[in-house]
């Protein structure tokens, strides 16, 4: 029996008393780690600050108003592209979200066969395809047949980016709806769409809003399949088939201009363009998390089958 | 009626030691060890003491507070959040919570093997065996060739897998891969082992061979093993520590406790009575 | 009362039909279109496929003037992939750095810094651009291009090019920061993955934070890890506002990077740049929409070897928990 003991001594003692160094090592990788959350951090922070530091001394109602003036004159604003914003962002949603929200019915109701997968992975390739060809193609299918720019060829284009976000989203919402709901609503004798629409869709309300509100933030600040669908303009809309003006549209035309002013009133649509953009992101993360009635306040009220 | 609310009794002392505490001959010591999790406790001011060279079985029913008071014995709380240990466990003298210590330095001494077998499934049989070696800087080919097999042997797979060390783990069945578990922690040369509920996924035979196996790892060894199946504490233990509702109702020799139970509550549940 | 209870019946099963058709119309809304773009973006560029034949993909001309046409798309594809490339072996480590950091700390840090890299997704690709071209590229240019190219210039052709600032590294740079949210999210769930029980195996053996992540967390989530990165190769690859403005805008065979200081131009950014002043009239249309094709053939690819990748990970996790 003592050899055995012997061995085991023997075999602890060959432990390097390497604890000390392996701590070290330890440590160096947090910190490591902990400066790669910095390192992507800063130019967060960097971005944030040039553009409400720069864009903010351009801020005006003129700026805001106005029509672009003369180029490199300074004068002028970014009136049109506020508007062309607005507007196409409008025009996509209309096509965009019924078209993701029925999806994402057929994805959850109807979900359980080869066709639904058939369609949850085309989805979610096509939510990557890279959007400029989206511009293409909607440039080869309507600007090209009708003959010029159009504003619904923009507003197609945008939604193309839309619907399969707002889909997977409505998906995934209406999939956290217990089944008894629905079992309820059979139980009752109602019609199927009459379940979907006013027992599961009430109860997945929050989570599909925040997903559209999240799909309309993403294409707001889209660029690129804008520029041969809609152009970019230096006036007001006029009809659906001339060009139109956006704000990322502006933002780029305005950084190709050796102007400082143009420079300027850049970071001013800059400013603006994210003012928009993180004010519905922060709208979307205050109302509907910390609201008791939304989304992941039901989740909780179900899990302690309260009744409020 | 004093059945079920009932305050922890002391823990019984085996006779042979008296009152005045010979620690050098536990090799374990917890001392009013409290754990609870947001604000409830799960194991409340427990105290038990292990003797060197022994089995001691922990029992009592799902939510006792069994398993939670085992992983207090290498720390493995640390990664639990929202859990909160206060107490001491003292291993040779050195308390294993104590703040002067960073933990790593002593936590190699207590070995664990867990309810459900866990090897690393990219890597060999060797290579999990070898892990914690490798870990404390030993790279000699011959020394970690030397160590696998003893560890191997004394978990009883030596024979089953050498003449394919390089297969990897997930190849082998449930029971095979708890006994490479237990050759894994046995290899890192720990003074204690802290088994939890070891056999409880395995069929009939393979526990049968768990068991012999943990009867033959006394004669080297510290273990503390939780357990549902009283037989089996029965079984392999020397000694016995019923747990119910986070407190230690009591704790003897094993053939005492369950012919002899002191505490009512005791005599209920190794009668059956609830489980 | 069997007719009315009848008739009943056969209204709701005529609404709940029609109620399924067209929400199974609206799911097949989306094969319809990807179908119809390959077609339209294969048929309108036939002209310079039938011009050039494949030698399209490999030839370097970019020369739109009439009489003299010729077109090759081999400078964007290798753009495209230096840009991407670069991006990926600076924001993967990265990207999953943060993972790490997140994944471990306790919610209270964790949290609020898992939202500001988040916060990074939401900004347009343009404003990027806008902030690369007005404020990175002046310290890039000036703190890092230059010093580098004042000390290795001579002797390492990376190096070797002129420092404007608007070149390859620029907009590599900026693309790995824009695919730092995607890679990181998802290599935190992929982490997430990681069953508990490993990871004490590797605390019980007495390893470090660290020593435990080499044990048992990497190991185990090695294939889910690499879908992540290569999901964020996806993103870089479709990416175009950010890098037209950054990437210097050259075009024919001095697009071709000769060092990491010289300016090139991406599949994307051709597009972006010449699309609306190519006449439909010449071929330069159809080569721009050629580049776009094999833009969409690679991105295809690249997303759909992430996606079986990633989805296979999170599967096997599925399967352990239901076990």
């Amino acid at each position: 029996m003592n050899s055995i003991q012997d061995r085991r001594q023997e075999y602890r003692s060959l432990f390097k008393q390497n604890v000390a160094k392996r701590l070290l090592v330890d440590k160096a990788v947090r910190i490591i780690v902990f400066s790669c959350v910095i390192i992507a951090i800063i130019p967060l922070g960097s971005i944030l600050i040039e553009v409400f530091k720069n864009g903010l001394t351009a801020i005006s109602i003129e700026f805001l108003t106005e029509t672009p003036g003369s180029v490199g004159s300074g004068e002028g604003g970014i009136g049109p592209a506020i508007q062309g914003t607005l507007i196409i962002v409008g025009l996509s949603s209309m096509i965009g979200v019924p078209i993701g929200v029925m999806s994402g019915i057929f994805l959850s109701e109807y979900g359980d066969n080869a066709l639904a997968r058939f369609v949850r992975f085309f989805n979610d390739v096509f939510m990557e395809f890279p959007s400029i060809l989206l511009g293409i193609f909607a440039f080869l299918i309507i600007v090209l047949v009708l003959g010029h720019f159009s504003v619904w060829a923009g507003a197609f284009a945008l939604s193309l980016i839309m619907f399969p976000i707002v889909a997977r989203t409505t998906e995934e919402s209406l999939k956290m709806v217990p089944m008894t709901y629905r079992e309820a609503g059979t139980a009752l004798g109602l019609k199927k769409w009459v379940i979907t629409f006013r027992i599961v869709i009430s109860a997945a309300k929050s989570g599909m809003v925040t997903g559209i509100l999240l799909s309309v933030s993403r294409i707001g600040g889209e660029t690129a399949p804008l520029i041969m669908t809609i152009l970019g303009s230096s006036q007001f809309f006029s009809s659906m088939d001339t060009p139109m003006d956006a704000l990322p549209l502006r933002i780029w035309r305005l950084s190709l201009l050796p102007y400082d002013s143009a420079q300027l009133q850049g970071w001013g649509a800059a400013l603006v363009l994210i003012m928009i953009i993180i004010g519905i992101n922060l709208g979307i993360k205050y109302h509907f998390m910390n609201k008791k009635n939304g989304f992941f306040g039901q989740l909780i009220k179900q899990r302690r089958n309260t009744t409020k | 009626m004093t059945a079920m609310t009932t305050k922890s009794t002391n823990m019984e002392a085996p006779p042979e030691f008296s009152s005045t505490i010979d620690t050098s001959k536990y090799k374990m010591i917890a001392e009013n060890v409290t754990v609870s999790y947001g604000g409830i406790d799960a194991v409340k001011n427990v105290t038990m003491k292990f003797k060197e060279k022994s089995v001691t079985a922990l029992i009592g029913p799902s939510g006792c507070g069994k398993t939670t008071f085992l992983r207090c014995l290498n720390r493995m709380h640390d990664m639990t959040k929202n859990a909160k240990v206060t107490g001491k466990v003292m291993i040779d003298d050195i308390d294993l919570y104590s703040k002067e210590i960073d933990p790593i330095y002593h936590r190699r001494k207590v070995g664990m093997v867990f309810q459900k077998p866990n090897p690393f499934p990219t890597m060999s049989v060797y290579d999990n065996v070898t892990a914690g070696l490798r870990l404390n800087g030993v790279r000699d080919k011959k020394i970690l060739d030397e160590i696998v097999e003893d560890s191997l042997k004394m978990a009883y797979l030596w024979d089953e897998v050498k003449n394919d060390l390089k297969k990897s783990a997930i190849e082998l069945s449930g029971g095979q891969q708890q006994r490479l578990c237990i050759a894994r922690a046995l290899a890192i040369q720990p003074e204690v082992l802290l088994m939890d509920e070891p056999a409880s996924a395995l069929d009939p035979i393979a526990t049968q061979k768990i068991e012999e196996t943990i009867i033959e790892l006394k004669n080297d060894y510290t273990i503390i093993i939780v357990t549902h199946n009283m037989q089996q504490a029965i079984r392999v233990s020397d000694y016995t520590g019923f747990m119910y509702l986070g407190d230690l109702i009591e704790f003897r020799e094993t053939k005492k406790l369950f012919t002899d139970p002191k505490d009512e509550l005791t005599a209920k549940y190794v009668q059956g009575h609830f489980g | 009362m069997d007719k009315v209870n009848l008739n009943l019946k056969k209204r709701r099963v005529i609404s709940d039909k029609v109620f399924k058709i067209g929400v199974t119309v609206a799911g097949t809304y989306v094969l319809v279109i990807v179908v119809l773009m390959a077609f339209q973006l294969m048929s309108e560029s036939y002209p310079i496929w039938e011009k050039e034949g494949l030698s399209f993909i490999t030839k370097t001309d970019w020369n739109a003037v009439e009489d003299r046409e010729s077109f090759g798309a081999l400078p964007y594809i290798l753009g495209t992939l230096a840009t991407s490339a670069i991006a990926m072996m600076i924001g993967v480590p990265l990207s999953i750095g943060i993972a790490m950091f997140i994944s471990d700390a306790p919610a209270k840090i964790g949290a609020p810094l898992g939202f500001l890299v988040e916060l990074l997704a939401s900004i347009p690709s343009v404003i990027y651009g806008l902030w690369g071209l007005f404020v990175f590229r002046i310290y890039f240019r000036d703190w890092i291009e230059t010093p580098l190219h004042n000390a290795f210039g001579d002797n390492v052709w990376l190096f070797s090019g002129n420092p404007y600032g608007l070149d390859i590294l620029t907009a590599s740079v900026i693309l790995a920061i824009m695919i730092i949210p995607t890679v990181s999210a998802v290599s935190r769930e992929i982490m997430k993955a990681v069953p508990q029980q490993q990871k004490e195996a590797a605390y019980m053996l007495g390893a470090t934070k660290w020593e435990m992540f080499k044990l048992a967390v990497f190991p185990y989530s090695k294939t889910g890890l690499i879908g992540a990165s290569i999901l964020g190769l996806g993103r870089a690859v479709g990416e175009t506002m950010a890098v037209t403005m950054l990437i210097g805008n050259a075009t024919g065979i001095s697009a071709i990077p000769s060092s990491l200081f010289g300016p090139s131009q991406t599949m994307s950014s051709i597009i972006a740049n010449e699309f609306v002043e190519a006449s439909p009239a010449s071929i330069h249309m159809p080569a721009l929409i050629g580049v776009g094709l094999i833009l969409l053939l690679i991105a295809i690819v690249i997303n759909v070897v992430a996606h079986l990748l990633v989805t296979r990970m999170l599967k096997i996790k599925e399967g352990a928990i239901n076990n």
